[in-house]
């Protein structure tokens, strides 16, 4: 794919991509290695994540950029086999430390998957099931926040009159969003979305994306895609990996236009991955 | 052109060669699949048609009330289901109360929570557990089971529960050992391995994307089972239960060994009872045949087909919902 930004659009975005490096670093990875029982899917990872910015991660499959995703919320730790060596600096202390609790910084680094995952349960409770887990809030107050988030979502109109009816029965892009939705409900202070739009129609590809950007006044977001453009349209950094290596990063309109390392350039232009 | 027509000659008698086997085989092998389909059909129709009919002048003699008269008097020739159909029902609600967590628990613990190398010999146990014979599950219980229940459940239960009003009736008579509880507790046991499997099957299906999103926000394990996985599969899960109970009203041998079968009829999990299966398999080689009894026994055990079948049916009805949905 060739990607030619339109120059006016290209201006704006740099003045505002250019103070992208001056934010505050939310999530700090250092040295990190990360292993598949003997495979070795990460390898030596430097990285900073800012702070109410939208990081994307670009890289062939298999690359390791969900790997890292998985990371960053301790996923990983679900699965015997699976560890991570390093650090990763957040809010002063190492992320990957023993003495700190997933289910913890799982309500702080929330997580957005591939396919739309509602709970069985209905709309309302989708969202405050993650709520109940830390807040004890009373039926007022619950319903004020899942108000709060549904708009933050931007899927209210849609939702409001059928809170109590089957997540199940909604459409997956409505899905998706209410994924979203739960997701910002627990007020996370990270958001980690991996490949959020891969299952949907356009449409609501770019509802997503409209979301994203909305978001990102109050979150900090990383986010997985295969779709260069995706990243190109929503991210302010671009980081691209290839073998489990972190071959560069920088600020997106960089990236795009003008990488660095001649493996970025091979794969945003399409000649592999 | 002489060569086409030989060649079309050639193929027709290519097909002529061949048809024949064809046309005899093929119908001897669709008949046969048929008759094997029927088979069944016609076995069961006759099942019910013998037991219907074998049981018929107990209900012509005794009427409608055969079903729940509590009289079972072979001396004055006087007989009714109520005490059994009771202990048949409790025996297997006793057996499903306690299986229930168990089977929750050793299922979550299996999915979620045991280490590789544990998993396969725990479920390798459990599905030998569904193995062994139920005449090895009743002497088991006679011999070890009784006499551990009357030395060491029963008296504490009685002292400790017995004076409660209401409850305390379920905790009343003296500590035999064999009972309504402990054919329970067996039948438990019997049942577990085969509702734990279906459980283990139905956790095992719930998308690992939808368990991440709930740890995901925060949830720990417990809070994802509870609600999750479990109401993800809650509609198999029940059909499971279902046919944990379906087995359990028709168990025989290991019931009647540990049941006590006494054909009275009481509010107590301690006293001796009977189910429908336990009283045939005892009686039966004692009725003279074209008896009232035996009659009586026959009838019996069409009413134990009944109560199968309406169990059976409810279970399909529910995990077939389930897969639909």
């Amino acid at each position: 794919m060739n990607f030619a930004p339109d120059t006016s659009i290209d201006i704006a975005s740099a003045v505002n991509r250019a103070t992208a490096p001056s934010a505050e670093p939310k999530l700090k990875v250092e040295k990190l290695n990360f292993y598949y029982g003997d495979n070795h899917a990460l390898k030596n990872i430097n990285f900073t994540i800012p702070e109410k910015r939208v990081t994307a991660m670009i890289g062939p499959s298999g690359c390791g950029k969900s790997t890292l995703l998985r990371v960053f919320n301790r996923m990983y730790q679900l699965y015997p086999g699976q560890r991570a060596e390093g650090k990763i600096h957040f809010d002063g202390g190492d992320l990957l430390s023993k003495n700190l609790d997933s289910t913890v910084i799982r309500s702080r680094i929330g997580m957005v998957f591939q396919k739309p995952t509602p709970f069985p349960m209905s709309i309302y409770d989708n969202i405050a099931f993650g709520v109940k887990l830390h807040e004890s809030l009373s039926k007022s107050q619950m319903d004020e926040r899942v108000e709060w988030c549904l708009r933050k979502a931007a899927i209210w109109e849609e939702t409001k009159d059928r809170l109590h009816t089957s997540a199940l029965g909604m459409s997956g892009g409505q899905q998706q969003r209410l994924c979203i939705a739960r997701t910002i409900a627990v007020r996370p202070e990270v958001i980690l979305l991996d490949e959020p739009t891969s299952a949907l129609d356009p449409i609501s590809t770019s509802k997503i994306e409209d979301l994203i950007d909305e978001l990102k006044q109050e979150f900090t977001i990383v986010i997985v895609t295969h779709n260069m453009q995706q990243a190109a349209r929503c991210a302010d950094i671009t980081s691209f990996f290839y073998l489990g290596e972190l071959i560069e990063v920088g600020p997106s309109n960089e990236i795009f236009t003008n990488p660095r390392e001649a493996r970025t350039r091979d794969y945003i232009t399409g000649r592999f991955g | 052109m002489a060569a086409s027509i030989s060649g079309t000659e050639a193929d027709t008698a290519l097909i002529a060669a061949h048809k024949p086997t064809g046309r005899v085989s093929d119908p001897i092998f669709v008949g046969l699949l048929w008759a094997s389909g029927i088979f069944v059909l016609v076995l069961l129709g006759l099942i019910i048609a013998m037991l219907f009919e074998g049981g018929l002048p107990a209900l012509r003699e005794f009427g409608i009330s055969f079903l729940w008269s509590t009289t079972w008097n072979p001396v004055t020739e006087r007989f009714g289901a109520g005490v059994m159909v009771f202990g048949t029902v409790a025996s297997a609600v006793i057996a499903v109360i306690v299986a229930l967590p168990l089977s929750f628990g050793i299922a979550f613990f299996l999915t979620e929570i045991a280490p590789g190398p544990f998993r396969r010999p725990i479920g390798v146990a459990i599905q030998l557990l569904a193995a062994v014979p139920s005449i090895i599950y009743g002497m088991w219980g006679f011999f070890i089971v009784v006499p551990l229940i009357a030395a060491y459940v029963q008296p504490p239960l009685i002292e400790w529960l017995g004076p409660i009003p209401l409850l305390g009736a379920l905790f009343q008579g003296p500590p035999l050992g064999a009972g309504m509880l402990t054919a329970g507790l067996i039948l438990a046991l019997m049942i577990l391995p085969f509702i734990t499997a279906m459980f283990v099957e139905v956790l095992e299906s719930v998308p690992p994307m939808l368990k991440e999103s709930a740890y995901g926000v925060g949830a720990t394990s417990y809070e994802v089972y509870r609600n999750v996985s479990v109401p993800y599969g809650r509609t198999a899960m029940v059909g499971a239960v279902m046919l944990g109970l379906g087995r359990a009203l028709g168990e025989t041998m290991a019931v009647t060994f540990v049941i006590g079968n006494a054909t009275r009829m009481s509010a107590s999990l301690f006293a001796p009872g009977a189910t429908i299966a336990s009283t045939i398999a005892n009686e039966f080689p004692e009725a003279s045949i074209g008896s009232l009894k035996l009659q009586s026994l026959l009838q019996l055990g069409f009413i134990l087909f009944v109560i199968s079948f309406i169990v059976l049916a409810l279970s399909r009805l529910l995990v077939r919902s389930k897969l639909k949905g």
